[in-house]
């Protein structure tokens, strides 16, 4: 029997990935302390690297890369497309923006 | 992926149809684990939407979080990401059959995921006993009266959207971490661990005081205890390499759902 994981890969891969996902985690704690950019360039800047980050862990921690393409492709097209349509759900709605009941600003 | 239960030629064909190729070229119970993995994404999918839209629809969006709570988000960051090096290193050993080395390397995976647990459960009780609460809910736990002044309270005076959704997301990846541990807890020591989450679940509740917020969910140890002693004992088995390599991609998936929270809810409303 020969299995997902035992492909020619070796383990120092996983331990170069482990060091990447630190590595950008570190930039983006860096980049929300330093307040290097306004709010909504830093939420983009934060769900670029969370996209880099999340696709390393299935990629290669959750073998996704080394799997058929027929599975690859059928899940990641399947929940995009999910995710999408949440997306135009509710971000239309969302940019009504309300001011708080009270009027109270907070910091 | 390929293996060897899966190859036409070593299993019989009395019914036609019957042994149809797989699909996916993959073992079932891993296709099941990504099917529920695909739909579980798209259940933290809405809340991470929910809390996004919240956090669009408010003006203006608390930021509570100092440097304090940045760093202890950023060290559980820490230990779940080193949890996935230590659960790869399982499934290899699994793959290997070297038993011990599976376990000990299932063990590391769960004390990271424990530290975790313990880490984030911490912050929650500091947040709440400074104030920030969901209005009704605390009353409902027999937690004790936060402060009504202050920072935190103001928040959830002011904007009750913040705490409903910073604990609703929060708690709903707290149950999915804690569920995996007492996973890999099954998978590793079977039986053993039983006894061992018996023992947790009763010191922890003698432990935890009656005002703090984790006192009554606590029982949902207890409640785990008889799940995983239903599977235990209605199905022994002796798990193999194909059960840790299931396991493991429940506990990379928690991984990766943090790695969308931990930005999104501590880093974007950080107050240095």
């Amino acid at each position: 029997m020969h299995d997902v994981a035992t492909h020619d890969d070796s383990k120092g891969q996983y331990f170069w990935v482990w060091g990447a996902l630190l590595v950008l985690t570190a930039i983006e704690v860096v980049l929300a302390y330093k307040q290097v950019f306004a709010a909504k360039r830093m939420l983009e800047i934060l769900m670029i690297l969370s996209v880099i980050k999340s696709a390393l862990i299935i990629g290669y921690f959750m073998h996704l890369k080394f799997e058929r393409a027929l599975m690859r492709w059928l899940l990641v097209i399947s929940v995009t497309a999910c995710f999408i349509i949440m997306y135009f759900f509710f971000f239309p709605d969302a940019g009504r923006v309300m001011p708080p009941p009270n009027g109270v600003g907070l910091p | 992926m390929a293996d060897a239960t899966l190859q036409h030629d070593v299993v019989g064909h009395g019914v036609p149809g019957e042994y149809e190729a797989p699909l996916f070229g993959a073992y079932s119970k891993k296709v099941g684990m990504w099917l529920f993995l695909a739909s579980d994404s798209l259940t933290f999918g809405a809340l991470l939407f929910a809390f996004s839209y919240n956090r669009i629809y408010t003006v203006p969006w608390p930021t509570p979080f100092h440097v304090e709570s940045i760093i202890n988000a950023t060290i559980m960051t820490g230990c779940l990401l080193s949890s996935s090096l230590t659960m790869v290193l399982g499934v290899f050993a699994a793959q290997r059959g070297d038993r011990a080395w599976t376990r000990y390397w299932l063990l590391a995976t769960m004390i990271f995921g424990t530290a975790f647990i313990v880490l984030h459960g911490m912050e929650w009780s500091k947040l709440i006993g400074e104030g920030l609460t969901i209005p009704g809910f605390m009353t409902a736990l027999g937690v004790a009266a936060p402060k009504s002044t202050g920072e935190f309270a103001d928040i959830s005076r002011n904007v009750p959207q913040f705490p409903q959704a910073f604990f609703g997301l929060t708690a709903m990846h707290m149950l999915h971490v804690t569920i995996g541990v007492i996973y890999l807890g099954v998978i590793a020591f079977r039986k053993m661990f039983l006894a061992i989450l018996g023992v947790i679940w009763i010191a922890a509740a003698f432990l935890i005081p009656s005002g703090n917020v984790f006192h009554y969910p606590v029982h949902a140890l207890g409640i785990a205890l008889v799940v995983a002693a239903i599977i235990l004992f209605l199905k022994p088995k002796d798990y193999d390499a194909h059960d840790v390599e299931v396991c493991g991609l429940y506990w990379h998936f928690v991984d990766l759902v943090w790695m969308f929270i931990f930005p999104l809810v501590y880093l974007m409303s950080t107050k240095i």
